[in-house]
């Protein structure tokens, strides 16, 4: 993703630089202009023109269908402000955020460097890639599907952990989606369960990209495996971690299925999720306009981040090369 | 590395001899803890490899972790009927290699235009496209969803083929375009001299030198669009248009739905997408590096 933009800004000012014979450059992309007119038609129609409806909606109390628009301004995000409901949902998707992003990206890079550096280098290539494989297996299926075989092995009565437990002499296991206390936690350990294969597989990919030789040098030098990894391992695949981030920042802020087969935002909205929250207002509780103001205030968040997370990449990108 | 140490110098030596002395016991016990790791990830297939062909008695007194006494298939049967499974796979796929050809072609259509034709704003562009593949479902589902209704395709596969070739197009587009950004100009070059048009360019140059990457992003289109649960929940709506996850997800409250029904549907339900991946690991594992790193 980096390099994507990079090279759009690289292009630009090198057209920038160049003044000669405008109007035949002109003319030559004019010419292309065609091949953009399908999908800027899908796009306005799929993406633009909702995206808008949504936000006018947002304006409105109506409860769907037939049903009378009755203007309510700004009221909705009036009564947001005031909902705890509305505010436990973006705490949960803190804790989505901790388990999607922070967990999977630290030990995914660990893991990676361990796979790659230790594992591949004493055991064979052959032994790291098939761990790596068994890493990636959760993040092949359908979330929708990982979360109805958890959500069996979770279950208090007749789920498979309990009965276990219960066979271990315990005699009243948690009831893990169950229990207030408890089902924050087992989502997030399901999702770092479904999570973890991501950032392994792009990071020992990305290893591939560093120079052995670095390595070696270092080994060399004397420096330790822990030692090569902060100094060479962390700031070589820095690129490749600001995706992870970035995108799976995103998809935590996105996060529905998990959550919809999992508990349904319960217990006493113990894992309610924003995106869960607005579903619920759209088609539960047909407040249209209240889901619709929760999804446009999402969105508004996740844009903000996705610009924060891009600003920081291009600092961190600049920084670097003055450096150099 | 042990090949190369005795050329070396001495005290380089010794540091080998140094690692080869870690070597010993550390590296296994790191072995150790890698395939711990690995196990935990397994342990609930394997769980449900075992319960999904176990009868609900020998569950109630064997417990999970028991293998079976014998070979029961009535769950994935029940399942089977239940869900009228061959629809429900026949209508996943359906809908998931349309958006794939669809998505594809929409892509490189958008991407022609942005990476050789260099339309002006291009920078915008492609960001628009990279929002508009970050945003919420949510935020357009209900004018969707109200929009399928007025023009009669609501509880059809189509909206929701026309919505993914969409939004995967958002995705590939921006990939897309930054692989065409640095096409080779000389071939474009020579085949405007012969007096091709830009239709035929980018049919007979550019279409035949990114089909591996337009095949990576159509895996990927398949894939995502076959794991999407939201817009299929709410636009999908009766037992004949629904795809597995829904139909999975469905019968989930079900009270007649014992642990090996259940079992026996993730089973059923997990075999196609793995069978896919195991197909196309290789281009797969390519794709996304390729993903990374542009």
């Amino acid at each position: 993703m980096a390099d994507g933009t990079n090279i759009l800004t690289a292009r630009r000012s090198r057209a920038e630089q160049r003044p000669r014979a405008p109007r035949r450059r002109r003319a030559a992309w004019v010419g292309y202009l065609p091949y953009l007119l399908p999908g800027a038609v899908a796009f306005a129609v799929v993406i633009g023109y909702p995206l808008l409806t949504n936000v006018y909606f947002s304006l409105f109390k109506w409860r769907g269908g037939m049903a009378p628009l009755r203007w309510n301004g700004l009221g909705n995000y009036a009564d947001l402000l005031g909902d705890d409901q509305f505010w436990t949902s973006f705490a949960n998707s803190v804790a989505m955020i901790v388990a999607m992003v922070l967990v999977p990206t630290l030990v995914g890079l660990v893991l990676a460097a361990v796979l790659f550096d230790y594992l591949g280098r004493r055991f064979g290539a052959r032994v790291s890639s098939v761990l790596r494989a068994t890493y990636y297996l959760p993040q092949i299926l359908p979330v929708a599907v990982a979360g109805v075989l958890w959500n069996w092995i979770l279950n208090s009565q007749t789920g498979a952990l309990n009965t276990i437990l219960r066979g271990m002499g315990i005699d009243s296991p948690p009831n893990w989606l169950g229990d207030p206390a408890t089902a924050l936690p087992s989502v997030m350990l399901v999702l770092i369960w479904v999570q973890i294969g991501y950032p392994v597989v792009i990071f020992m990919a990305a290893l591939q990209r560093v120079d052995p030789e670095l390595y070696e040098a270092a080994e060399l030098d004397g420096a330790g495996w822990w030692h090569r990894f902060r100094a060479i391992t962390v700031p070589q695949i820095r690129p490749e971690t600001f995706v992870v981030t970035l995108t799976c920042t995103v998809a935590a802020l996105k996060v529905f299925a998990p959550i919809y087969v999992l508990t349904r935002g319960g217990p006493e909205s113990s894992t309610l999720v924003p995106s869960y929250y607005s579903f619920l207002s759209f088609f539960d509780k047909s407040q249209v306009g209240y889901g619709a103001a929760i999804a446009t205030v999402l969105t508004l968040v996740i844009v903000g981040v996705a610009v924060i997370i891009l600003g920081l990449q291009g600092r961190a990108e600049r920084r670097e090369r003055e450096g150099i | 590395m042990a090949v190369a140490t005795p050329t070396r110098a001495p005290e380089v030596r010794r540091t080998a001899v140094d690692s080869r002395y870690r070597r010993g016991a550390g590296r296994w016990l790191v072995l150790a803890a890698a395939v711990v790791v690995g196990l935990a990830i397994l342990a609930p297939f394997g769980i449900m490899l075992l319960n999904a062909v176990k009868s609900p008695q020998d569950y109630s007194a064997n417990g999970p972790l028991s293998l079976p006494t014998g070979i029961y298939l009535d769950g994935v049967l029940a399942f089977w009927e239940r869900t009228e499974f061959p629809v429900k796979l026949w209508n996943s796929v359906f809908i998931s290699a349309v958006v794939a050809v669809l998505g594809a072609l929409l892509s490189l259509l958008n991407a022609y235009a942005i990476g050789i034709g260099r339309v002006k704003g291009r920078l915008w562009i492609v960001t628009l496209f990279l929002l508009a593949n970050m945003l919420p479902q949510e935020a357009l589902i209900y004018p969707l969803f109200t929009m399928a209704q007025s023009v009669g395709l609501s509880n059809s596969q189509w909206s929701v083929i026309i919505i993914f070739t969409v939004i995967q197009s958002a995705f590939g587009t921006y990939l897309l375009a930054s692989v065409l950004g640095t096409f080779p100009p000389a071939l474009l070059e020579a085949a405007a001299l012969d007096g091709a048009s830009r239709w035929r360019i980018l049919w007979q140059v550019v279409f035949p030198i990114v089909r591996p990457t337009l095949s990576v992003l159509m895996i990927f289109f398949f894939i995502w669009t076959w794991n999407e649960f939201f817009i299929p929940l709410v636009m999908l709506t009766t037992n004949d248009t629904q795809t597995i996850p829904i139909a999975l997800a469905s019968l989930q409250g079900d009270r007649m739905m014992d642990a090996p029904t259940i079992n026996a549907g993730t089973l059923v339900s997990l075999v196609p997408a793995v069978v896919f991946f195991l197909i196309f690991q290789r281009t797969l594992t390519r794709g996304v590096t390729a993903g990374a790193v542009k």
